[in-house]
């Protein structure tokens, strides 16, 4: 062997010996894959804000990492396998589409743990699964609407026809009408988590129909930035994260995304050892489902109802699925004063009665 | 009223959507008319949406807007141009690395311009056009813009029909040897056509991030430029066809948003496939025999040219 081999070699095998104790420092990796850019002031957003928590919870002890507009399908399972063989210990992947790669993944990295949101599927034991109970401040969000509108005409901009997204619209309708017996509800699919342009249009869709109150189930400001040009006429609420630059236009409340709370608890358990497989769904009451400032655009009697009803969902003693409910067709699904099984919300598949079109497949 | 909906807003919206698409597909076609196939006009639109937006919030005034972002959408061609034309590198990959490079400088660029309005861009105050039953509120009672995307329309037909220039331009399209023999400038040509496609893209991004969603998020063109170099195909390399296709695909994507929202029972897939069915269509129509002649595409498009071969 020449002496620059030798040399070479030698290095080399210092380098790996070294590369080999930084390894074994353990520091907890922790990655995030996100289905949109950071930059979206919505759900991707929130989730960041999320991973910037658990890096300042933990300091030098963790690391994280994460990748944005991350494609849901075969490019989800591409890019968790090259975190998984990048060293992360703990995969957290931050959209519904992602379930199946997430399952797929996990089985080949059994030593490596995958937190999945939105989804329901557990299939190996080092996939737990997480969620908000959005609904509930959907709830909060049609109370505000069904008093608020005008036309009596509330519109839903949807993404995907998912259970979370039915629960939503269910939970938003189903408020409304309460406070607002004449209300009809307009839903938009967009098909689409984040597609500015595309959100833009829906709302101006419904604006042209006539739609005075916009709900959107998007990760993007731009239905807000849509109803800010009618110069308040229209009125929305910030989704998944505040949207307060909305705050002094068409923004009257919000439904605020809370995850530090959660990914500081798994992260933290991973590291001491106490982590197990889990099955996670909190809501406003666990602090993972916020409601925003409600504006001075909302009468202050209006205001104090929903926040009583915030409250109310807080301290347990309302449920947003509260019997009698029957479904569209008309047929019942739940029985006076009878509460939703989680169960049947997390398969939800179908729309309460009276609110018009059908859900596509 | 038509299935609930009100055609007049129909038209209008769908006037007001096809705008960036149309915008970039005119660019992109004087681009390939001059045998250039520049394949990153994502990348140029998403750097005049950011261009455009900073210009506009730093100088308050929406009209420079649009100059920024057409300047900076140029920029990025010229990286283009210099690539392609004078270092002869492969046209198609070299696109696509524009596109990646735009969407990841434009959201470097945009950082701390998340969450912010731009002044607003004014509608053009027609007088008593705009008071036009109908017509009023279908085509007289939008921005500039809308009107100018059209006038540029027009012009670009008009330069590659009528003028010298343009029949210059197609000659180094379709047959950059002759043209040189003839003593043109191929290179330079193809450079300023290059510039030309990205300052149309930058227009066409910059009224996204200023007019259609007024705001700024990373990603915000979504696709919009794909959509733009599908409509140059579609409209088989003629410049009205691309209007015609810019309100098509504009307006199928409106129409089906509107039918959702006013509660039609049209199922949204068939709409929302439905524009690249007809594309698809369109090509196997032109591709075939006798429309073959028809579909008219540039001879050179793709190929580099050097002077010494």
């Amino acid at each position: 062997m020449k002496r620059r081999t030798l040399l070479a070699t030698a290095a080399l095998g210092l380098g790996l010996a070294f590369g080999g104790a930084a390894m074994a420092q353990d520091k907890t990796k922790a990655c995030f894959v996100y289905v949109g850019p950071i930059g979206d002031g919505g759900w991707t957003y929130q989730h960041h804000q999320g991973a910037l928590a658990v890096q300042e919870a933990f300091g030098d002890k963790v690391e994280i990492a994460f990748q944005e507009n991350v494609p849901e399908g075969a490019d989800a399972e591409r890019v968790l396998t090259q975190m998984a063989l990048s060293g992360c210990n703990i995969i957290f992947t931050t959209s519904f589409g992602y379930m199946d790669a997430t399952n797929a993944v996990a089985a080949k990295f059994p030593d490596i743990k995958f937190e999945h949101a939105t989804g329901y599927k557990r299939e190996h034991p080092n996939v737990s699964t997480y969620n908000a109970r959005f609904y509930e401040g959907r709830a909060v969000q049609g109370h505000i609407a069904g008093k608020m509108t005008k036309s009596n005409k509330i519109g839903y901009i949807a993404s995907f026809p998912i259970p979370e997204v039915i629960m939503g619209i269910n939970s938003y309708y189903l408020h409304a009408k309460k406070v607002n017996p004449a209300v009809e509800l307009s839903i938009v699919w967009a098909f689409t988590w984040f597609d500015p342009a595309k959100e833009a249009d829906a709302a101006k869709a419904l604006i042209d129909q006539g739609v005075d109150v916009i709900a959107s189930h998007t990760d993007s400001t731009a239905p807000l930035a849509e109803a800010a040009k009618t110069n308040g006429a229209v009125i929305g609420f910030g989704q998944a994260s505040d949207m307060a630059e909305y705050k002094d236009g068409p923004r009257v409340s919000s439904i605020i995304d809370n995850w530090a709370p959660y990914y500081i608890k798994r992260v933290g358990a991973l590291m001491d050892g106490t982590y197990a497989q889990a099955d996670a769904w909190e809501g406003i009451a666990g602090g993972e489902v916020e409601i925003g400032e409600i504006t001075a655009l909302v009468p202050a009697e209006v205001k104090a109802e929903a926040e009583a009803m915030r409250d109310a969902i807080a301290a347990g003693t309302y449920h947003p699925f509260t019997g009698p409910i029957n479904k569209q067709d008309g047929s019942p699904w739940l029985a006076e004063g009878v509460t939703a099984p989680d169960g049947d919300l997390l398969g939800m598949n179908f729309y309460v009665e009276g609110i018009v079109g059908e859900i596509p497949q | 009223m038509f299935g609930g909906i009100d055609p007049a807003l129909l038209i209008a919206a769908l006037m007001v959507n096809s705008v960036p698409i149309m915008l970039a597909a005119t660019g992109e076609l004087v681009v390939e008319k001059a045998g250039v196939l520049n394949l990153g006009v994502e990348g140029m639109m998403i750097m005049g949406a950011i261009c455009g937006f900073v210009t506009a919030v730093v100088t308050g005034n929406p009209y420079l807007g649009f100059v920024g972002g057409a300047l900076g959408a140029m920029a990025l061609s010229a990286v283009f141009g210099v690539l392609t034309q004078v270092l002869q590198t492969n046209q198609v990959a070299t696109g696509l690395a524009l596109t990646l490079f735009g969407l990841g400088l434009s959201s470097l660029i945009g950082q701390s311009y998340v969450g912010i309005k731009p002044p607003a861009t004014g509608d053009v105050a027609l007088g008593p056009l705009a008071d036009i039953p109908f017509l009023g509120v279908a085509v007289f009672s939008h921005d500039w813009m809308v009107y100018a995307s059209i006038a540029l329309v027009a012009g670009v037909w008009w330069a590659l029909k009528y003028s010298r220039m343009g029949l210059v331009l197609r000659a180094v399209g379709e047959s950059h040897e002759a043209a040189h023999a003839l003593g043109y400038k191929v290179t330079r040509i193809r450079f300023i056509a290059v510039l030309f496609g990205g300052a149309l893209a930058g227009l066409g991004g910059a009224y996204i991030s200023l007019v259609r969603v007024p705001q700024w998020t990373d990603g915000i063109t979504a696709g919009a430029g794909w959509i733009a170099l599908a409509i140059v195909v579609f409209a088989s390399w003629k410049p009205w066809r691309v209007l015609a296709g810019a309100y098509l695909f504009g307006g199928i994507s409106v129409l089906q948003l509107n039918l959702q929202a006013a509660g039609s029972a049209i199922p949204v897939e068939y709409l929302s496939m439905a524009p690249y069915l007809i594309t698809i269509l369109v090509l196997v129509i032109m591709s075939s025999g006798r429309g073959k002649a028809a579909l008219a595409a540039p001879a050179c498009l793709g190929q580099n040219f050097h002077a010494s071969r």
